[in-house]
């Protein structure tokens, strides 16, 4: 099974969870105040879940690593390995 | 004398380390090169540097798939310095892509380990005894190099996926055998179907360095190909 068809599955659950709930099928007959919060919670999620997204691409973005030494250090052994190369006889 | 009971050590996996043929470790990088005339003496001399200054045996496996800039050339010149028991030639007519050319590669390459990584000086071989020794500390499977964990980072927004592993030698023939994607995508299916066979896989923080930073490549086609192949992935595997 793919990861696409086990999400599928998951929401078509849940999903059908939500709606029997919500439409009191089954003869289920949910109280006032639960029904009230179930209604607009895949709405809830979704917009949580999109800015938990967001927030965390932007943290990441923002705290991401500049590597400086990292690209001198590599200028500088460029130098070297030429130097050396041509010294062994490299024909650039 | 009594006799002495070693007991497997938890973090051990359940696979022991084949060795090559004369009981000790071989390193092989697998370098696989279009157009890399400039950055090829240059990723060998480090390479060799790395290898040489821990005292790593390792080969290193130049497949050149015909590039017309005269790297055939460069990498001749490069056997005849350091021995072509160190760097084995083992070029294609023309551009076959990389899945083949490691599979090509890890036909020639006698080492028990493969290092894959680029030629083009993204990644400096300085990490690559890190690389080892971590194998070594969890007896992974696999090691990649990551550039999010830790002291890794970037200098240059290039935001093609670049890629430095070690690999168990049968390890990756076997997930070769098992890929079914093309260029970069395939590189990341490596590691979904690596999880899927519970290969152990570690990390090791790197940083990559776009060496001719300053010119724009921050470009919105990287992205979207990137998501494509996520969503490919995500819908195949």
């Amino acid at each position: 099974m793919t990861k696409l068809v086990q999400w599928l599955w998951g929401l078509a659950i849940l999903g059908s969870t939500w709606a029997a709930l919500t439409m009191g099928a089954l003869g289920l007959e949910l109280p006032s105040p639960y029904r009230e919060v179930l209604w607009p919670l895949p709405a809830y999620l979704l917009v949580s879940a999109g800015c938990y997204a967001l927030g965390t691409v932007g943290y990441r973005v923002a705290t991401f690593h500049d590597c400086e030494d990292a690209a001198r250090e590599l200028q500088d052994q460029i130098q070297e390995a030429r130097a050396d190369l041509a010294r062994r006889g490299l024909r650039f | 004398m009594a006799s002495l009971e070693l007991s497997r050590s938890p973090l051990r996996s359940r696979r022991e380390p084949e060795v090559c043929s004369a009981g000790q470790d071989k390193y092989s990088v697998l370098l696989p090169t279009y157009n890399e005339r400039e950055n090829l003496p240059l990723i060998v001399w480090l390479l060799v540097k790395s290898f040489s200054e821990s005292g790593i045996n390792y080969e290193i496996v130049i497949i050149d798939d015909g590039s017309p800039d005269g790297t055939r050339d460069v990498a001749e010149q490069l056997e005849k310095i350091y021995g072509s028991d160190k760097i084995l030639l083992r070029p294609r007519e023309k551009k076959l892509g990389l899945g083949t050319a490691y599979i090509h590669g890890m036909q020639h390459a006698t080492g028990n380990y493969i290092i894959i990584m680029d030629a083009d000086l993204s990644h400096h071989p300085k990490f690559i005894p890190e690389f080892i020794r971590k194998q070594k500390e969890g007896n992974f499977d696999i090691v990649s190099g990551t550039r999010y964990k830790g002291n890794g980072g970037v200098y240059g927004w290039d935001l093609k996926r670049k890629i430095i592993r070690l690999y168990r030698k049968e390890v990756l023939q076997k997930l070769i055998e098992k890929c079914v994607s093309k260029g970069y995508v395939f590189q990341m299916e490596m590691i979904v179907r690596a999880r899927q066979l519970n290969y152990t896989i570690g990390e090791v923080p790197i940083s990559f360095v776009d060496r001719v930073y300053g010119e724009s490549k921050l470009g919105g086609n990287e992205i979207v190909s990137f998501l494509k192949g996520l969503l490919t992935l995500f819908a195949t595997t």
